[in-house]
């Protein structure tokens, strides 16, 4: 009984972390739990939330990503220009996309064919891909967007009162998880960050679930690029600095271990409310942003310790 | 010292969380023995000896040492004493010395000041090491270099340096060749000699009435007897050991094989063999035989697609195939039970539902959708068909034992309704009941046709259940016999060169 309690408390931790952190931050703050600064926190979360749920498959299959908040401002960039020039939005979105496809397979390839490990590989390409960035928007960031209601919708715009953000965000969670949960590539996801020898030896191509599991993670980074351009109507060049942190503590938050194999995508969204609801608590409580930043470093070290506990 | 026992364990009682895994179990060991510790797995040897090293504290029972009674609370006042445990995976650090490792913890130093004194130490290690016999060690030698067989010696030396008095072994010829097998028996001789008692816990029968003087048996945590080798036999031990008469070891196999389904001809890989050719008839079991490091296991990875050939051609069912990877072994026909069944066969830390789906992922999808009820359906029909003892489908296979994991492989395998299978060392860690049952299951698919390759280092096994045998020696096929004209002599000539050596002088 005692067993069964802590082993559904392990998997219940994040949760209960959250509405532990809700409750706090609604006696600090009276704007809390109004109605607007919910809506407008999941706005907010959508972005790191979508890089975070490439990040898990990556972690899953015992990998990590260090380039997603390159490729985000790459594709940024890119769909950006293409808008510039005054194309179609539609297709500007797909051009940025497609590029975040192939950034991310790029990776996956240099870290299979080349066998490179994951960190190193992709340490190397967020230095490339922002270079790249920098190279493509020369420096500035690209602005006078066309003023297509599309384009603007995807950031900015409402479906029945809920931003459109955080609408694709719960539906790109639901595919994914599907995807993770229900198929058989989902399931070799976990089998190789599990025991990548065995699985090979059971016939699985790893090499390909790999690469593409990094090309989703650059094209969900350009995803959320595209929501970051869309409401700040421009690209910018340093867009997605450091964004790789918070999404690897989403995905740590949430449960999935860094060793791979064992891990779930849920947990991942709850981890991405989390550090999105102390953002969202700590700056309607006027806490600093330095002291924010310490809080939220407590709160990821205090999540894997207890984690480490119940185990 | 003489007659006096050195340690002596009366009555030890052990629970864990409410389970009992020891009951009343008496063990003593007197100096200058070897004394083998025996008992299926789960059978509570390693407790025991955890409790008599102090990892883990006895309930009730008494520990005598050397006359004194009192516990140990931890490893490390064991080794004070002089009782040190060679664990089966190696305390080697690999990318240090073999006088680093040796002196590790313990290094001399000039007063101190923690400046090495490296020549003493390198002194001291030759002279261990010669004492063991094993002067061909370099000191200076990347341990991680040495192979398993060395790496072994220089624990054992280590621990001679610290003046143990009595040397647990757990599985200690589990990862050796044949030739360093030798090696350590002559060593333990020569420890017996200095008056160290070993206590050898091992599963091989044939190595234990070879080397030991005392058997003790336990059976589900009791204590069912200590005898002495002279004055016992195989039948009596396995008997102490299940409880009951085990009948006969390896089934009658009546099968009589047919066409030729699995077909090897000129395998090469680079530095490793070359000119391999081999045919299985259908309901075959064609044993592999061979020193370790002759190859066989590289045979069976390249024939699988886990690494790249350099030549060669394989047929199944007179198609040829192309394998390049092991996904297209699998589905020529051909599944693959791997000699490590933690580091290639399952993914530890998953249920065996998914476990055992791995390697049927097609069967239990439809485009690209995992099918609930297939993959129960399929999963549930394995375990029952393999006895798989556990929980449910949902267990953790890493909490299974070691021949209930085994039988997760091979359910694995099953599920391809492969037409043939290759083995590899696949009763290595399994206790006599599940060995048992696993040669039953290789006899049942040889009866439905399946062609059968198993690469074993246990002769009487080989012997036991084979059609025909094949041995490699280095890299090359020696010679393939019919079981029954063969004998383990032979076999063992064979393996280490001799057969083909006199074949040139012949010539």
């Amino acid at each position: 009984m005692k067993k069964f309690i802590m082993s559904n408390l392990s998997r219940l931790g994040p949760l209960l972390g959250l509405i532990l952190i809700m409750i706090v931050l609604g006696f600090a703050s009276d704007n809390f739990f109004t109605l607007d600064n919910i809506l407008n926190l999941l706005r907010q979360v959508s972005i790191n939330a979508l890089i975070a749920f490439g990040m898990t498959f990556v972690i899953l299959t015992g990998g990590i990503d260090l380039s997603v908040g390159s490729m985000l401002a790459f594709g940024s960039a890119l769909t950006a220009g293409v808008l510039a020039s005054g194309m179609d939005p539609i297709l500007g979105v797909l051009i940025g996309l497609m590029a975040g496809l192939a950034m991310g397979a790029f990776n996956g390839v240099v870290i299979t064919k080349g066998k490179v490990a994951p960190f190193i590989a992709t340490l190397a390409t967020m230095t490339i891909f922002r270079g790249a960035t920098l190279v493509y928007t020369e420096g500035r960031p690209i602005t006078g967007l066309s003023d297509s209601f599309t384009f603007e919708m995807i950031g900015k715009g409402y479906v029945f009162g809920v931003p459109f953000p955080a609408i694709l965000m719960i539906g790109v969670f639901f595919v994914l998880f599907f995807i993770l949960h229900k198929t058989v590539f989902g399931r070799k996801v976990y089998a190789i960050g599990g025991n990548e020898e065995a699985s090979v030896l059971s016939g699985i191509k790893a090499d390909r679930v790999k690469i593409g599991v990094y090309a989703l993670t650059g094209m969900l980074s350009v995803l959320a690029g595209i929501i970051l351009t869309s409401r700040l109507n421009s690209a910018q060049p340093t867009a997605g600095t450091m964004y790789e942190l918070d999404a690897i503590a989403a995905v740590v938050l949430g449960g999935t271990s860094l060793a791979g194999g064992r891990g779930r995508i849920v947990g991942t969204l709850i981890g991405a409310l989390i550090i999105g609801v102390l953002d969202n608590g700590l700056n309607l409580m006027n806490v600093s942003s330095f002291y924010q930043q310490i809080v939220k470093g407590g709160v990821i070290l205090l999540a894997v310790l207890l984690d480490r506990r119940s185990k | 010292m003489g007659e006096q026992t050195f340690v002596s364990m009366e009555g030890i009682d052990k629970s864990f969380s409410g389970n009992q895994v020891l009951k009343h179990v008496d063990f003593s060991v007197v100096p200058g023995e070897v004394h083998a510790l025996m008992g299926e797995n789960g059978a509570g040897k390693s407790t025991l000896i955890k409790i008599l090293t102090g990892i883990h504290h006895k309930d009730a029972g008494t520990i005598t040492v050397k006359g004194k009674e009192g516990a140990f609370s931890n490893p490390k006042e064991a080794e004070k004493e002089g009782i040190v445990v060679i664990h089966q995976e190696l305390n080697i650090i690999p990318y240090l010395s073999v006088v680093q490792n040796m002196f590790l913890g313990k290094e001399l130093t000039r007063g101190k000041t923690g400046i090495l004194r490296n020549k003493e130490m390198y002194e001291q290690t030759k002279e261990n090491l010669r004492m063991l016999g094993v002067d061909d060690i370099d000191p200076d030698e990347t341990a991680g270099d040495l192979s398993v067989g060395k790496q072994q010696m220089v624990e054992i030396a280590r621990a001679l340096s610290t003046e143990a008095e009595m040397i647990i072994m757990d599985e200690p010829t589990a990862a050796l060749t044949d030739r360093e097998i030798e090696n350590l028996f002559r060593v333990i001789r020569s420890l017996q000699e200095q008056n160290v008692a070993v206590v050898y816990i091992s599963h091989r029968m044939e190595e234990i009435f070879h080397i030991c003087d005392r058997i003790t048996v336990l059976r589900d945590g009791e204590y069912t007897g200590t005898k002495v080798v002279a004055d016992t036999s195989f039948d009596e031990i396995v008997t102490l050991m299940v409880g009951r008469e085990l009948g006969q070891r390896f089934p009658e196999r009546h099968h009589q094989p047919g066409e030729t389904v699995f077909e090897v001809k000129n395998l090469a890989r680079e530095g490793h063999f070359e000119n391999i050719s081999f045919e299985v008839k259908s309901g075959e079991i064609l044993g592999v035989a061979g020193l370790m490091g002759a190859g066989r296991t590289e045979i069976m990875e390249t024939v699988f697609g886990a690494v790249r050939k350099k030549s060669g051609e394989i047929s199944v069912d007179g198609k040829p195939v192309s394998i390049k990877h092991p996904s297209d072994a699998i589905k020529a026909g051909i599944g693959f039970i791997t000699e490590d069944r933690k580091d290639e066969g399952l993914v530890l830390h998953s249920s065996i539902r998914e476990n055992i789906s791995l390697s049927n992922l097609e069967a239990v999808s439809k485009n690209g959708w995992i099918s609930g009820k297939k993959e129960k359906d399929l999963v549930e029909s394995l375990i029952k068909k393999l006895h798989v003892r556990a929980t449910g489908a949902e267990q953790e296979v890493r909490s299974l034992s070691g021949g209930n994991q085994q039988k997760v492989v091979i359910a694995k395998w099953l599920g391809i309704e492969p037409r043939v299978l290759i083995l590899d060392e696949p009763t290595r860690g399994v206790d006599i009941g599940a060995k048992k049952e696993i040669y039953h299951i290789m006899n049942e698919l040889t009866e439905q046709g399946v062609a059968i390759v198993m690469v074993s280092s246990e002769l009487p096994e080989v012997l036991g259940i084979s059609d025909r045998i094949m041995v490699v020696h280095e890299g090359k096929v020696a010679r393939i016999f019919d079981t029954e004209e063969a004998d383990q002599e032979m076999i063992m000539k064979a393996a280490t060169g001799g057969e083909y050596r006199e074949e040139i002088h012949n010539e």
